[in-house]
């Protein structure tokens, strides 16, 4: 009879090993960061650059927001191109290949920032986020919109968010650059979101100025992204600890 | 025409020779055709016709204003049968969705109506067709917003739309006065291709414009098929109309359909020419869709669908007014008199 209960307990004690707590795989799957590795901050290095726009930039469209009164008065315009002096924003910058480095994943360094919709805008217009990592969506208007990301490589959905509701939380599994993310009630919504294996990326500010910080040392393709301009790629090597330059140019379409 | 449809049958009487074989098809069916005229159900036909156009322009204005996903659950909308706030691309895709609810139950009366009143079986049969059809309609319309707008499920939605529309049309047309108690003026067609094969080759041309122009619409697919196939359509409706208005134009029932489709052609044409320009040339960059943009859109796709329902009204009215007249049953009468 003892033998019994002993073998029944052992056998309860199997099965709520093998079923209640998560591997420690799965551990790591729900979460990125765990697994990845931190750069050497000793001899980590940085590139700094300027996107410039040659030729005359289109001039920014207003947008009528008339179809929702909700939307507010603030003039909206468009942000497929926005240069200031020459320099050009919203331009995404990333490492595209990488040679040399020692194999990753490695740790996210910049903090992704929630996708916020505002007067019937998403701010910011373009993102970058490392795969599996949550990007928050934050609904600050007095009216419903929708989260409709259209990806290729990864399936579609399509959310709508009650004024100031919760905000929604998701995770972007495969790379892809350049997704567009519109609201269907608002059609002149519209943002770009970038899913990146790397956590070296960057968006232009208004100054057409990024920073990628925190490389190993080796040799990189960077790639620099915009909506309307495409892609220009750029190899550059750094050593330990260096500084590098990468500026960028588009011309006017 | 009719007196030489009745000279042909009078000289085939002489030599004692029946009358040919496609001519007592065509009274066989004909006589198929009759039952009293019902005022309340024609008008209720009608009615249901005005409605099934306005979805067809509700549905033009959901995919000219990019709402096709406002609401983004079916056959709820945001979770709820309760209305939504009408703002925005919402007030687009739910007033799509409240016509096309009317329009369902409009199309459930009517086939009620048509099994109760009407004596035609085959009038019965299109009522239930016309019924199922509008079922299949909400369906699609369902599918495609559950996966986002496939451009072949949007074109198939637009295609089984327009279709419903002709039965609709068909029905009211079916259920006229004058289509129960006219007096059928019936002329004779030796001509090939003969009127009815023009009137379906219209039909049949219709459809793939509209296959091509949806599939366009829908980002399926480039401008170019569309733009070139307009070509063919307008010569072969052109050539319709030209064939009606040469040869039967004393047929009231088959001008006036004929003079309604060739002035439809140009305004279609027209239409087409400024959708052009406001989509493809002066808003491919368009930041939000155009006013201009939407409406001609707008009023292409519904031109679109009165054109269509316009061949299939000239078809069943050639059908009905032109018997096209074998070769078989002139053989024999040949051998008699030889």
């Amino acid at each position: 009879m003892r033998t019994t209960i002993v073998l029944l307990a052992a056998l309860l004690l199997c099965f709520s090993a093998c079923t209640s707590k998560p591997s420690s795989n799965q551990e790591q799957a729900a979460n990125p960061s765990q697994q990845a590795k931190a750069v050497d901050p000793e001899t980590a290095a940085n590139i700094t650059g300027v996107v410039s726009f040659q030729g005359t930039p289109p001039k920014p469209r207003k947008i009528d927001m008339g179809q929702d009164p909700a939307c507010g008065t603030q003039p909206n315009y468009d942000e497929s191109y926005v240069v200031k002096e020459g320099k050009l924003a919203n331009v995404f910058v990333y490492v595209k290949a990488a040679e040399n480095i020692p194999a990753g994943p490695f740790v996210a360094v910049n903090v992704t920032r929630p996708i916020e919709q505002q007067g019937c805008r998403y701010h910011p217009h373009v993102l970058g986020v490392m795969t599996g990592h949550e990007v928050t969506i934050i609904n600050a208007d007095d009216t419903t919109h929708n989260i409709h990301p259209m990806p290729t490589e990864s399936k579609q959905w399509n959310e709508s968010q009650l004024p100031k509701a919760e905000p929604i939380v998701k995770k972007f599994d495969k790379p892809e650059i350049m997704i567009p993310i519109k609201c269907n009630q608002h059609p002149w919504m519209k943002m770009y979101l970038n899913v990146v294996d790397t956590p070296w990326f960057a968006v232009t500010d208004e100054n057409g100025k990024f920073e990628l910080k925190g490389l190993p040392p080796g040799d990189y393709t960077l790639a620099a992204v915009h909506e309307k301009l495409g892609e220009q790629t750029m190899k550059i090597s750094v050593g330990p600890k260096d500084s590098k330059t990468a500026d960028f140019t588009f011309k006017a379409q | 025409m009719t007196e030489i449809t009745g000279l042909s049958d009078k000289i085939l009487g002489w030599f004692g020779t029946p009358e040919p074989a496609s001519l007592q098809r065509s009274k066989l069916l004909r006589s198929s055709l009759t039952t009293p005229y019902n005022k309340g159900h024609h008008y209720y036909a009608l009615f249901t016709a005005y409605a099934t156009f306005l979805v067809i322009i509700a549905g033009a204005l959901v995919t000219s204003n990019e709402a096709g996903l406002a609401v983004p659950d079916w056959p709820t909308s945001f979770h709820t049968f309760r209305m939504p706030r009408m703002v925005g691309g919402v007030l687009y895709e739910h007033g799509h969705r409240m016509i096309a609810g009317f329009t369902i139950l409009l199309t459930l009366g009517i086939t009620i109506y048509t099994l109760l009143v009407d004596r035609r079986g085959w009038m019965k049969k299109l009522a239930i067709a016309g019924f199922l059809t509008i079922i299949v309609q909400a369906i699609l319309g369902g599918i495609t917003v559950l996966n986002f707008l496939p451009p072949a499920v949007s074109t198939a939605h637009a295609l089984v739309g327009q279709t419903f529309f002709c039965i609709a049309v068909a029905i009211a047309l079916l259920t006229g006065r004058k289509y129960a108690g006219e007096v059928e003026k019936t002329a004779v067609d030796r001509r090939k291709p003969s009127l009815i094969g023009l009137t379906l080759l219209s039909v049949l041309v219709l459809y793939v414009q509209l296959a091509l122009g949806g599939m366009f619409r829908h980002k399926g697919m480039s401008w170019e098929p569309h733009v070139f196939n307009a070509i063919v359509v307008a010569i072969v409706l052109t050539w319709t109309s030209i064939r009606v208005l040469s040869y039967y134009s004393q047929v009231e029932a088959l001008r006036r359909p004929a003079v309604t489709m060739l002035g439809l052609v140009m305004v279609q044409l027209c239409l087409g020419f400024i959708s052009f320009l406001t989509k493809v040339v002066w808003g491919k960059d368009a930041v939000q869709p155009m006013p201009m943009m939407v409406w001609s859109t707008v009023a292409h796709v519904a031109v679109g669908a009165l054109l269509l329902a316009t061949a299939v009204v000239l078809a069943i009215q050639a059908w009905r007014h032109v018997p096209v007249l074998s070769e078989e049953p002139v053989h024999s009468t040949k051998a008699v008199i030889a």
